[in-house]
């Protein structure tokens, strides 16, 4: 039983998911006792691939392709597709990205292959793939075991922590698909970068600030908390549909799930849409002036008192330490 | 043009969450069910993609006699007809995407829309899989949309940024948030969407891949620890996240 992972990148440049996956596939290989490739897809990337052996990674088949410097579903899936064939894959792991979630259906209808979106868990028992995926906004967890020949693993950005384990480096592999016009049905023609600012769902860290700041200006302190600690800045709903933040900001059910290390909710109540995109954070801190709002409820440390005293504190607080 | 629109009906999203007696599903005991709210984005540019080039909506549901109620809230917002595929059987992605692909090669749309997650089990799976079903193309997670000659231009969100994508027709859409803002019901759709009829069709049957073990609620946090009431709680606050948690 061969499995794949399929390594992302971008700009040239590896995502932090792709040594997620790379680390969590590894782990699920040795104990199965069978082997794990990856495949990275791009312009010109055979010389980031080594560092993948880091994470447990023997082998990265690489695909050079002009054609394909941006991400096409068409084309990658069909990509993916001939390394399965070759290599006579029996599991895929992506990261539950942009790419990844566009991608694992297309291959699922492809391959025959069930698909377990979102994981947050991985385990083997007799010899078998368990995953554990939320659902219902978080609010419930599923086991399960997928049944086809085939299996697909997209796993949650961020929760499968990476540690350096080796030195070693992955040997690289390039590999010539075969494409056609066809494959090139779909194609990403332009990709438009928001700003240079970090996004919420690739953050170790996020600052969140809510409808309790009262007004955009006030999202000051709150970008200056975030620069303080490296972090990204988060919105309520309620702020977004205000207009004082963009939608990308936007933490929760409609809006972006996150899974950071640390994350500090300012003057958000904790509406259950909320929480919806953000409880699998490892560290949950709220700052409220309200005893009973319900973010308390999942804030593993809080202050009741004034957004407007306390942050300004932590900013100071917090340089203190560097 | 033949434009196909599918929606889901879904515990609204307040709904506490318990499980059944069987262990592996949701107990639906006063639960409120809703159109899912990204099928709304999807009913309206379906609705506007006909007011532009002319044709029919029909909207498609996967599931029991209760979807009707969806289905007909899709017809309110101005379907022209409504689709029941009825099974109560549970099926996974796979499963309901192969039936509703079986579906639309009867009904052979030139474009299919569709919500890009369902809020109840949040697989996001049904874009590609209808497409691949059906040898189509897909976009997903769409916030912006047009036809152009045979193509769809549309861009859709990624981590930091969008991407503009070109997908030859016909295309699977997959709407998120911001695509439009969806039109409410008016009193006359809503009395003419009492009348329309709601065909019910037998689906095509195709196993399930996925097999659940159990369903679970989260383990309750450890009740979190309230550090402080004012601004002298701050530095106690940091020391915790430095050195007890040791995120910063
Ligand atoms: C279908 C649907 C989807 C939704 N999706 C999302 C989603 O994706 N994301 C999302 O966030 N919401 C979502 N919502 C909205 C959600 O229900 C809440 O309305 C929203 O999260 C509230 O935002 P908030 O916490 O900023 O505002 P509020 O609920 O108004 O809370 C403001 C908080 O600030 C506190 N406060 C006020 N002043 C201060 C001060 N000086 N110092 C400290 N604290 C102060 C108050 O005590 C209060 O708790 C959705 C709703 C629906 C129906
Ligand atoms: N049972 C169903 N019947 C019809 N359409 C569905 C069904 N389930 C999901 N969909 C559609 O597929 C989209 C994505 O759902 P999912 O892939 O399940 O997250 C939804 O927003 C609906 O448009």
């Amino acid at each position: 039983m061969k499995i794949l992972v399929f390594a992302e990148q971008r700009d040239n440049c590896y995502k932090k998911t792709a040594f997620e996956v790379s680390q969590a596939a590894s782990k699920i290989a040795a104990k199965l006792n069978s082997e794990v490739i990856a495949l990275t897809i791009g312009e010109n990337i055979s010389s980031i691939a080594p560092q993948l052996g880091n994470y447990g990674i023997k082998k990265v088949i690489v695909v050079n392709e002009p054609r394909l410097k941006n991400y096409s579903t068409s084309a990658f899936t069909s990509i993916v597709n001939q390394i399965v064939e070759k290599e006579n894959v029996s599991v895929i792991f992506l990261p539950a990205s942009s790419m990844g979630k566009d991608l694992a259906p297309c291959l699922s209808a492809k391959l025959n292959a069930g698909v377990a979106s979102d994981c947050t868990q991985l385990k083997v028992e007799d010899g078998k793939i368990i995953a554990t995926r939320p659902v219902f906004s978080g609010k419930g967890f599923l086991d399960l075991e997928i049944t086809s020949e085939k299996k697909i693993f997209t796993l949650r950005p961020n929760v499968f922590t990476i540690s350096q384990t080796t030195t070693e480096l992955a040997t690289v592999e390039e590999f010539k698909p075969q494409l056609e016009e066809k494959n090139f049905s779909t194609i990403v023609t332009e990709v438009k970068q928001s700003s240079s600012k970090k996004d919420v769902t690739e953050a170790d860290i996020i600052v969140t600030g809510g409808r309790g700041l009262k007004s955009p200006e006030n999202f000051a302190m709150i970008e200056k908390l975030a620069d303080t600690l490296g972090a990204a800045v988060g919105a309520s709903r309620a702020v977004v549909d205000a207009g004082w933040r963009p939608h990308d900001e936007q933490v929760g059910q409609t809006g972006k799930t996150v899974s950071p290390s640390l994350y500090i909710a300012v003057a958000v109540s904790g509406a259950v849409q909320h929480m919806a995109g953000m409880s699998t954070s490892k560290y949950i801190v709220a700052i409220n002036k309200d005893k009973d709002a319900p973010i308390f409820s999942i804030a593993d440390y809080g202050i009741i008192g004034d957004a407007f005293e306390i942050v300004p504190a932590m900013i100071e607080e917090i340089n203190k330490l560097k | 043009m033949k434009i196909l629109v599918c929606v889901n009906h879904v515990p609204d999203t307040t709904t506490k969450v318990n499980v059944a007696s069987d262990n592996i599903s949701l107990d639906v005991n006063g639960v409120n069910f809703i159109l899912n709210p990204y099928d709304d984005f999807a009913i309206e540019e379906a609705l506007k993609t006909k007011e532009k080039f002319g044709g029919e909506v029909v909207v498609v549901s996967l599931g029991g006699d209760s979807h009707k109620e969806t289905l007909r809230k899709s017809l309110a917002m101005g379907c022209d007809r409504a689709v029941l595929l009825k099974d109560s059987y549970s099926r996974d992605s796979f499963s309901i995407a192969f039936a509703i692909s079986e579906f639309a090669k009867s009904y052979s749309p030139e474009i299919i829309f569709i919500g890009k997650q369902s809020i109840d089990y949040d697989n996001s799976q049904m874009c590609g899989l209808i497409a691949t079903f059906l040898g189509w193309q897909s976009v997903s997670v769409v916030v912006k949309f047009a036809i152009e000659g045979n193509s769809v231009i549309a861009e859709r969100e990624i981590e930091g940024g969008h991407e503009i994508v070109s997908a030859k027709l016909p295309a699977v859409i997959a709407a998120q948030k911001g695509l439009n803002e969806p039109r409410y019901p008016s009193l006359k759709g809503i009395m003419e969407s009492k009348r329309k009829p709601i065909e019910e069709i037998n689906p095509e049957q195709c196993a399930n891949k996925i097999n659940v073990l159990r369903m679970r609620k989260p383990t309750a946090k450890q009740k979190g620890k309230i550090v402080g009431t004012d601004i002298s709680a701050v530095p106690e606050l940091i020391k915790l996240l430095h050195e007890e948690a040791k995120v910063i």
